[in-house]
């Protein structure tokens, strides 16, 4: 095997993870605050490259500007899922919300299709013209700034977590829902917070990654699946295992492109997905099994 | 109510000749879905263990009997048990793997999506059994072939289906396995601590369930004549046949029949009408919104709230 081809996938998985870091950090968040699975997440996503389509086809925004307007639209609709429909079942079983989720799912994906229509779109973005040549390998300049970015937004909101009075009380709220409500939290404000935070993290990172992704309405399923398998796999909740398993995950993925065949990448996460299910279900960096 | 049920019967099997071919086909998909969807319902119904990934079932029954009768020149009245069996062993893997391990709600969903995703690669993939082409099987109206020339053959053979597979799930529900997979449902650590072997009844689940719905593989691919990797191993007929059960009343016996009686032709009529005005895909929306009023206003499904109402007048 070519060394080159090998740093060159590496590479690439590497940039492209921090998209997929990006995506499973928001669904990790919702589901670590109020322990429900957003089945809707690759639609949202799907989404946020639609807005982000819009944005460019109609404003001339560029979609690396254009992607804070898409976060502040996925935030205001996460927040009205939570509001109207998962704040009535987020104490039903789990079966129930799942089903609930899947129909938003399917409402999202639908409703885009009937927008959009069934063709593949990808958003044109100036900045993304050039390449970079690092030694013998060379690197898009739009998959540099994707990754930049979304690494950006990641800290942000690693900080907005770790400083601020809501994100303390979210992590309070996930930590312990009883204890969180004894000394004072507002838990019902905090749920929405969290589910519009994570809808928002979902929607930049479809923006982000709209100049280099190809992306239909049916799209949304498969990220969604990609999502959870990273979830999964860095542990449910966890904030730096979603962030890990992004990396991790997309790096897998362009091995398997380079080794297998690049239709048979999917093979390698779902292996991954399996193996981490059976041996160590609370995932590489969670605590406890649900 | 037995009664009743002999005029349904009754009027379900003079009904082809009556009304046009059309309705016909669309009678023909609520009985397909229904037998479906009463095959999930027995794991995913009576036990509580939510499959997502059953399209694995029909697409391993669908493409063994067609590539046994296209290679083979076995016929697919044979075929069909052969799909079964295949479909059973998958689902024997799977049951071992998630039960065996503990995974529940969440983790079991992804498990078994995982596992058709798996599926739907390989079936891609391999050129041997068609790959991204799929495969296409040649009419040729030999009923040895299980193919008819008449519509009203495959309404026979799905309506047979149905009740065949209502039936079974109306005996076990009768019998002490039935019990077994509802108390798994309601509570499966009371449930073992009265000494019943919840492994093996959840495996029996699966098992049982997986071998019903790859037999209905084999009239996927014969009454489709065509097996695409994507829409046969794909997560949208999954859907499909979580759907129907869990609106009409999952754990019931008469809940996948009425869930396929809503919302089969439902789709058909959406689909007809808003392909019309060049929607495609709305009515997976008006699926959505239904899934959504299902879980928050009748959380149990239709049959029940119908059965609660009935009484109510009587």
């Amino acid at each position: 095997m070519d060394p080159t081809l090998v740093g060159q996938g590496l590479l690439s998985g590497f940039l492209f993870g921090g998209v997929y870091s990006l995506m499973a950090v928001g669904l990790t968040l919702i589901f670590g605050v109020m322990r429900v699975v957003n089945f809707a997440h690759g639609d949202m996503m799907v989404w946020g490259m639609y807005l982000a389509w819009l944005l460019s086809v109609r404003a001339g925004i560029d979609p690396y500007v254009g992607f804070v307007g898409c976060a502040a639209v996925l935030f205001m609709l996460g927040l009205v899922i939570q509001r109207g429909l998962v704040e009535r079942i987020v104490d039903a079983p789990h079966e129930m919300q799942i089903l609930l989720m899947l129909g938003v799912a399917l409402v999202l994906e639908n409703a885009a299709l009937v927008a959009f229509g069934p063709d593949p779109a990808r958003v044109r973005s100036p900045l993304s013209q050039g390449t970079v040549w690092i030694g013998p390998l060379f690197v898009d300049v739009a998959r540099l700034l994707t990754f930049g970015l979304a690494m950006i937004l990641t800290a942000a909101l690693w900080l907005f977590l770790a400083r601020t009075d809501l994100g303390r009380s979210m992590r309070a709220a996930a930590d312990n829902p009883y204890g969180a409500r004894v000394i004072g939290t507002d838990v019902r404000r905090v749920y929405a917070a969290a589910f519009g935070v994570g809808a928002a993290c979902v929607g930049a990172a479809g923006a982000l990654v709209s100049p280099i992704l190809p992306f239909q309405p049916a799209s949304g399923l498969g990220l969604s699946v990609t999502s959870f398998n990273i979830v999964i796999i860095g542990g449910m909740g966890s904030l730096p295992g979603a962030f890990a398993g992004g990396i991790l995950v997309s790096v897998a993925e362009s091995m398997g492109a380079v080794f297998l065949s690049p239709s048979m990448k999917e093979l390698v996460s779902f292996g991954l997905l399996i193996a981490i299910l059976l041996f160590r279900p609370a995932g590489l960096f969670g605590r406890t099994a649900a | 109510m037995k009664l009743f049920l002999l005029l349904a019967v009754a009027a379900l099997a003079v009904l082809p000749w009556i009304v046009g071919s059309y309705l016909v086909t669309v009678m023909i998909f609520i009985f397909f879905y229904a037998y479906l969807g009463q095959a999930w319902n027995i794991v995913g119904g009576y036990a509580g263990q939510l499959s997502a990934g059953h399209a694995a079932f029909v697409g391993i029954g669908g493409y063994a009997s067609a590539l046994l009768s296209m290679r083979l020149g076995v016929s697919p009245w044979i075929g069909m048990w052969i799909g079964g069996v295949l479909a059973a062993a998958l689902g024997a893997v799977i049951g071992y793997l998630g039960f065996r391990f503990g995974l529940r709600g969440f983790y079991f969903v992804l498990l078994t999506v995982a596992f058709a995703e798996i599926c739907r690669v390989i079936a891609l993939n391999v050129d041997a059994v068609g790959g991204a082409l799929g495969l296409y099987i040649t009419f040729t109206g030999n009923p040895r072939q299980f193919q008819f020339q008449d519509n009203r053959a495959y309404y026979y053979v799905a309506l047979v289906l149905m009740l065949a597979a209502t039936a079974l799930v109306r005996a076990l529900e009768q019998r002490r396995f039935g019990a077994y997979l509802t108390a798994i449902r309601q509570d499966e650590s009371a449930c073992e601590a009265l000494g019943v072997d919840t492994l093996r009844v959840k495996m029996l689940a699966m098992v049982l369930s997986s071998f019903l719905t790859g037999v209905g593989g084999t009239f996927y691919a014969f009454y489709l004549f065509s097996l695409q990797p994507n829409a046969v191993f794909g997560i949208p007929l999954s859907v499909e046949i979580v759907i129907r059960p869990i609106v009409g009343g999952a754990g019931t016996v008469m809940g996948p029949i009425l869930g396929s009686f809503i919302l089969s032709p439902l789709a058909e009529i959406s689909r007809t009408y808003f392909a019309q005005g060049g929607w495609t895909g709305a009515h997976l929306i008006v699926y959505g919104l239904l899934l959504i009023a299902v879980v928050l206003f009748l959380p149990q499904g239709a049959y029940p709230a119908l059965r609660r109402l009935a009484r109510r007048g009587a």
